[in-house]
């Protein structure tokens, strides 16, 4: 299987993003981070906001998400995001603009469930502003 | 029979008619390219969306499955959510749709069902107000700008509010479906409980992180959204296209008529001149 590749689809709601085969594609799943290869079994995850990373033939192709969910498959892996913007676009700036938000709604939130999900959302973009 | 002068006026009137119907026509063929270009862009997602939901769906059927995939068990209240464009001049656009709603909500009620209505886009509203808006659930505008998610997650946020407490049994949207520049025709479709294409061979065996029920309890709500979008999305295509045509005819249907209005004012000027000329040929020759 060493260069067998995968199929990866990015699609948001308004668009697909990206339609490629890759080597190597890392996802942020709602329980870690997790690399898919071809031959994965297969899995519906939900994701976090973060990054994917696309890797093919030893070029990384990086693309910021904010939430959604990924079916992967032997040889094929669908990512649909709720928003995605490759990182080039991506200005450091809008990040930290989100990072105050989303804090502000962790100050904001009237019930434990949307305060632990808007501190998920704040230390995951955290994580992602440390990437830059 | 008119003066020269008033056909003049009335020729200048349809003229200046026939150049909005003509500026409206190529503004409405410009943005229908980048809407009909999103709406096929937001339809692998939807395709995506489906394709796991239906994955899903198998393996947690029975008395677990959520309510909005099982539904409550009955279908005798019904919301209807009705998406049209906000304007008009457009043909038979918004009217196919509020025809096709009407439709529904009528057969509803024959059944004895109880019906409430959401219309989405000002003309839903107008054409559906008179005969009930005491069942107008809410309203919503689509706006000027072309509908995107944060448009669209009130009003789904809406619905699902009021489905998980217990309002409704089935929710149904009407929208038009953008086969292709020519043809739009309006499509139902059930949002609530969600359906799911059945068939497609054995699905594969999956395994979920975090769990069925957590991912499900994610999606399913998305999906209504991503529903609701792409119906918008395809009606502002659709809206542009009939509207191109429907702006079309007007613009030739004024050029014929402007065409028939200058010959009837040069046949009238003739006759005048001609008449003229008698009085004074007869004239000269009474001398």
């Amino acid at each position: 299987m060493a260069n067998t590749k995968i199929a990866f689809d990015l699609v948001s709601p308004e668009k697909l993003l990206l339609s490629a085969s890759a080597d190597m594609v890392t996802v942020p799943g709602t329980e870690g981070y997790m690399g898919v290869m071809a031959g994965h079994s297969p899995v519906v995850t939900t994701l976090r906001a973060g990054m994917i990373d696309v890797n093919t033939d030893g070029k990384d192709e990086r693309y910021f998400i904010r939430g959604g969910f990924a079916e992967i498959g032997p040889a094929k892996i669908t990512v649909l995001a709720e928003e995605a913007i490759p990182m080039t676009e991506l200005d450091i700036a809008v990040l930290d603009q989100r990072i105050k938000d989303a804090q502000e709604d962790e100050l904001a939130a009237e019930t434990d469930t949307d305060r632990l999900r808007a501190a998920q959302l704040v230390d995951d973009l955290k994580l992602v502003r440390a990437a830059f | 029979m008119a003066s020269v002068k008033e056909m003049r006026t009335r020729i200048g009137s349809v003229k200046s008619t026939q150049k909005i119907t003509k500026a409206l026509q190529m503004v409405a063929a410009a943005k229908l390219r980048r809407a009909q270009h999103a709406a096929e862009a937001a339809r692998p997602y939807a395709r995506g969306m489906q394709n796991v939901i239906a994955n899903l769906a198998a393996g947690v059927a029975g008395p677990s499955a959520p309510l909005l995939l099982a539904g409550t068990g009955s279908d005798r209240r019904h919301l209807v959510i009705v998406a049209t464009s906000d304007r008009g001049l457009a043909g038979g656009f918004n009217s196919s749709i509020i025809r096709a709603a009407r439709e529904k909500i009528t057969a509803l009620l024959a059944e004895g069902k109880d019906v409430k209505i959401l219309p989405i886009g000002r003309k839903a509203r107008d054409g559906l107000r008179r005969a009930w808006s005491n069942r107008f659930l809410e309203s919503y505008e689509v706006g000027l700008k072309a509908p995107n998610l944060a448009l669209v997650k009130p009003i789904a946020q809406r619905v699902l509010d009021a489905y998980m407490a217990g309002e409704f049994d089935v929710v149904t949207l009407v929208h038009s479906a953008f086969k292709s520049v020519v043809t739009q025709t309006p499509r139902l479709v059930q949002l609530i409980p969600a359906q799911v294409e059945a068939g497609g061979g054995p699905a594969p065996f999956y395994e979920y992180e975090p769990d069925e029920d957590t991912i499900l309890t994610a999606l399913l709500p998305q999906n209504i959204r991503v529903q609701i979008l792409a119906a918008m999305l395809e009606n502002q295509a659709g809206f542009f296209a009939s509207q191109m045509t429907a702006m079309d005819n007007a613009t030739r249907n004024a050029g014929d008529l402007i065409k028939a209005l200058t010959i009837q004012m040069n046949r009238t000027r003739q006759a005048q001149i001609t008449k003229e000329l008698i009085e004074i040929i007869s004239g000269a020759a009474a001398v």
